[in-house]
C-alpha cells in the first residue's frame, strides 16, 4: 500500500554514517495512519467499523432528541407534557424528593451543612496536597459525630437546638450518601483486620475471620437486610427499638467488609517475603511492619479491586428498598405511581441512572489517578 | 586472587563473644537442615561462610536473628539467648543487621526514608537527627545524591549499597551478610564488595555468605565450609584456600577456583 519513493525506495544505500533522517513513509503517522491502524487494517475490520458507525447513528440521534430537542422541561403534571420527547417536568416537580425523601423542608439547610461538611471530610483524605490539611482532618475524625446531630437532630420539644428528624423521612439521594458513605469508611478498616486476621498464625482468631468472611459471602445481602430487618427485633426484649436505618447501616458495612477483606488478601499476599524478613530484621515488630511496609505496598496494588468493591456497595445500597427505606432507587420508582405522572418510568429511571452513574465515574477516575500517582517506578 | 598481601587493616578482634551457637539443630518438616552447628564469633572477627547450594549456609546466618526458628541448642548473641521470647528477638534485631541476595529495599519509600524509619520508630532517633545520620551513611556507600530516588529507579548495585547504609543507620553491633552479591553482574559486585571492606576496616563484627573467595581472603578472619548442613571445615583463608584438611571442601574448591 506504501508509496514508494525515491527517499525509502529499497536499494537506495548511503555511505555508513552518512544515513540521513527520512521522513516516515506517508499514510502510517497522522490521523491517515491511525485510521488505516484502528478502523481500516483489514476487510473483515473495515466492515465491522462500517457497521458500528450505522449502530451508532441509529441509536444516538433518537435518544438525543428523545432528551433535549423534543423534550418537555416544565409542567405540574403529565398533561402538560404535549411533544414527544421526554418529560423532564417530573424531576423538576420532585426533584427534593430524589435528592432527600421525606426530610423536612424547613430543615433541609441540615443536609445542606452535612454535605458541606461532608465534602470537607473527604477532600484530605482524597488528596494530600490541598492546604489546611491537618485541621481538616480533625473535621473528617468527627464526621460520624457532626453527621448523625446534623442529620437526626438534638431532640425534640422547644429548646431542642435541632429537632429530631426520624430515619424513615430520610430518603433519595441523602439516603443513598449516608449507607454508601458509612458502607465505604467502615468496610476498608474492618476488611483490613479481617485481612490480617485471615492470614495471622493465631488459630483461634483466623478460624474467626475465616468463619465470618465464609458465611457473610455465602447468603445474598437481601438476607443479610432482611435478617437485620425482621429478625434483629425478634430477639430484642419488649420495648427496646434499634433503628432500622442502623440496622441496615450495620448490616451493609459488615457484608462489603467481608469482600473488602478478601481484595485486600490478594494484595498482601502480594508481597514477597523478602519485605516481611527485612522488616522483621531491622526490628520492627509486626504492627509497625503492616503500617509501614506491608500495608502501603499491599493496598497500592490492590488499588482497583477496592475501588471495585467500593463501586459494588455503593449500588448495591439501592437493596435497603426490601426492606422499606427509600433511597434514590426507592424515590424514583415511587414518584412514577403518582397519578399525575403515572407511566413515566424512563424519565425518572434514566434520571437516578446518571447520578448513580456520576459517582461511580468519579470514584474510577480517581482510582487510576492515584494509581498513577502511587507509581514509584518499581517492577515485581 | 592469591595477592594476600592485600589484607585489610583492621583493628584486633577483642576477645569478647559476639555470638556463640552451641549445639543447634534445626529441621524443616521431616528434612534436617541444620546439624550440630558450634560457632564462636568474637567481637571484630570477619567471618565467609561458603559451601555448595542446600548447605544449610543461609538458614545458619538467618538463625542467628531468627529469620529462621532454630529446634534445639542455644544461640546467644550479645549475651543474650534467642528463645522464643519476643522481647530478646526484638533487642537481638536492633543490634544485628542484615543484607539479603535480594536487597529487600522498601519500594514505596525513598532512599533516604529507607534509611531513616527504623532508627526513627525503633530506636526512637527524632526524624532530624535520622536524616543527618542516614545522609552521613549514605555518603559512606557512595550514593548521596540518590537520597530522594526511589528503590525502583537505582541499579542493583546501588540498590545494595543503599540496602548496606540502610542496615548501619540502625547502628548494629553484627552485620550479616546473605550472598549480598549474588544477584548482580560483575561491575556492580565490585561496588558492593568495595563497601563491605570499608565496613570491614571499621572493626565491624561480620558474617558473610558469599562465594567472593577474592574478598575472602582479602577480609575474613576465618573461612567456614559447610555442606550438608554441617560444618565441615573451619579455618583461617590462607590455610583454608591453601592446604584444605577434607576431601570435600578440596573439591569444592577445585571447582569455585577453576574459572
Amino acid at each position: 500500500m506504501t508509496d514508494v519513493t525515491p527517499s525509502n525506495a529499497p536499494g537506495q544505500h548511503y555511505p555508513p554514517g552518512q544515513h540521513p533522517d527520512l521522513p516516515p513513509p506517508p499514510g502510517t503517522v497522522g490521523f491517515v495512519g491511525w485510521l488505516k491502524t484502528n478502523l481500516f487494517s483489514s476487510i473483515p475490520n473495515s466492515i465491522l467499523t462500517i457497521l458500528a458507525l450505522y449502530l451508532l447513528y441509529s441509536a444516538i440521534p433518537p435518544i438525543f432528541f428523545w432528551a433535549f430537542i423534543d423534550a418537555d422541561f416544565e409542567g405540574a403534571s403529565r398533561t402538560d407534557c404535549a411533544s414527544a420527547g421526554a418529560c423532564w417536568a417530573l424531576i423538576d416537580v420532585r426533584f427534593n424528593q430524589f435528592l432527600y425523601g421525606f426530610y423536612p423542608p424547613d430543615e433541609l439547610w441540615r443536609v445542606y451543612a452535612t454535605a458541606l461538611v461532608l465534602i470537607l471530610a473527604v477532600l484530605p483524605v482524597l488528596f494530600d496536597n490541598i492546604p489546611f490539611r491537618k485541621l481538616l482532618f480533625i473535621n473528617t475524625a468527627l464526621l460520624p459525630i457532626t453527621g448523625f446531630f446534623l442529620l437526626s437532630g438534638t431532640g425534640s420539644g422547644q429548646d431542642a437546638l435541632l429537632q429530631t428528624v426520624e430515619t424513615p423521612q430520610w430518603g433519595g439521594l441523602l439516603l443513598t450518601m449516608v449507607i454508601g458513605v458509612t458502607g465505604i469508611v467502615a468496610s476498608l478498616p474492618i476488611g483490613v483486620a479481617l485481612a490480617l486476621g485471615r492470614r495471622s498464625n493465631m488459630p483461634i482468631v483466623r478460624a474467626m475471620c475465616v468463619t465470618f468472611i465464609e458465611f457473610v459471602r455465602g447468603v445474598p445481602l437481601i438476607t443479610i437486610l432482611f435478617m437485620s430487618s425482621v429478625m434483629v427485633p425478634l430477639f430484642l426484649p419488649e420495648g427496646v427499638n434499634f433503628d432500622k436505618l442502623l440496622r441496615c447501616l450495620i448490616g451493609v458495612s459488615l457484608f462489603s467488609a467481608a469482600y473488602m477483606a478478601e481484595v485486600i488478601r490478594g494484595g498482601l499476599q502480594a508481597i514477597p517475603k523478602g519485605q516481611y524478613e527485612a522488616a522483621a530484621a531491622m526490628g520492627l515488630g509486626f504492627w509497625k511492619m503492616m503500617y509501614f511496609i506491608i500495608l502501603p505496598q499491599a493496598l497500592r496494588i490492590v488499588i482497583p479491586g477496592i475501588v471495585n468493591t467500593f463501586i459494588g456497595l455503593f449500588k448495591d445500597t439501592s437493596l435497603v428498598l426490601i426492606i422499606g427505606l427509600f433511597d434514590l432507587l426507592g424515590i424514583a420508582k415511587t414518584v412514577v405511581t403518582d397519578a399525575n405522572w403515572i407511566g413515566l418510568i424512563h424519565e425518572s429511571y434514566a434520571f437516578v441512572a446518571v447520578i448513580y452513574w456520576v459517582f461511580c465515574f468519579g470514584m474510577s477516575r480517581y482510582s487510576i489517578w492515584l494509581e498513577a500517582k502511587l507509581h514509584t517506578g518499581h517492577k515485581r | 586472587m592469591s595477592d594476600a598481601a592485600q589484607r585489610v587493616t583492621a583493628p584486633e578482634v577483642s576477645d569478647e563473644v559476639a555470638i556463640q551457637i552451641i549445639g543447634m539443630h534445626k529441621w524443616y518438616g521431616q528434612f534436617h537442615v541444620l546439624k550440630d552447628i558450634n560457632l564462636t564469633v568474637r567481637r571484630g572477627e570477619r567471618i565467609v561462610v561458603c559451601g555448595p547450594s542446600g548447605s544449610g549456609k543461609s538458614t545458619m546466618i538467618r538463625c542467628i536473628n531468627r529469620l529462621e526458628e532454630h529446634q534445639q541448642g542455644q544461640i546467644i548473641v550479645d549475651d543474650i539467648e534467642l528463645t522464643g521470647n519476643l522481647k530478646n528477638i526484638d533487642a537481638i534485631r536492633r543490634e544485628v543487621g542484615m543484607c539479603f541476595q535480594h536487597f529487600n529495599l522498601f519500594p514505596h519509600l525513598t532512599v533516604l526514608e529507607n534509611c531513616t524509619l527504623a532508627p526513627i520508630w525503633v530506636r526512637k532517633v527524632p526524624k532530624a537527627e535520622a536524616d543527618e545520620i542516614a545522609m552521613e551513611f549514605l555518603n559512606k556507600v557512595r550514593i548521596p545524591e540518590q537520597a530522594n530516588k526511589y528503590p525502583g529507579q537505582l541499579s542493583g548495585g546501588q540498590q545494595q549499597r543503599v540496602a548496606i547504609a540502610r542496615s548501619l543507620c540502625m547502628n548494629p553491633r553484627i552485620m550479616l551478610f546473605d550472598e549480598p552479591t549474588s544477584a548482580l553482574d560483575p561491575e556492580m559486585i565490585a561496588e558492593v564488595l568495595e563497601v563491605m571492606v570499608n565496613l570491614a576496616e571499621t572493626g565491624m563484627t561480620m558474617i558473610c555468605v558469599t562465594h567472593e573467595m577474592g574478598f575472602a581472603r582479602k577480609v575474613a578472619n576465618r573461612v567456614i565450609f559447610m555442606d550438608g548442613g554441617e560444618i565441615i571445615e573451619q579455618n583461617e583463608p590462607e590455610e583454608f584456600f591453601n592446604n584444605p584438611q577434607s576431601e570435600r571442601t578440596q573439591q569444592f574448591l577445585s571447582q569455585i577456583l577453576a574459572h
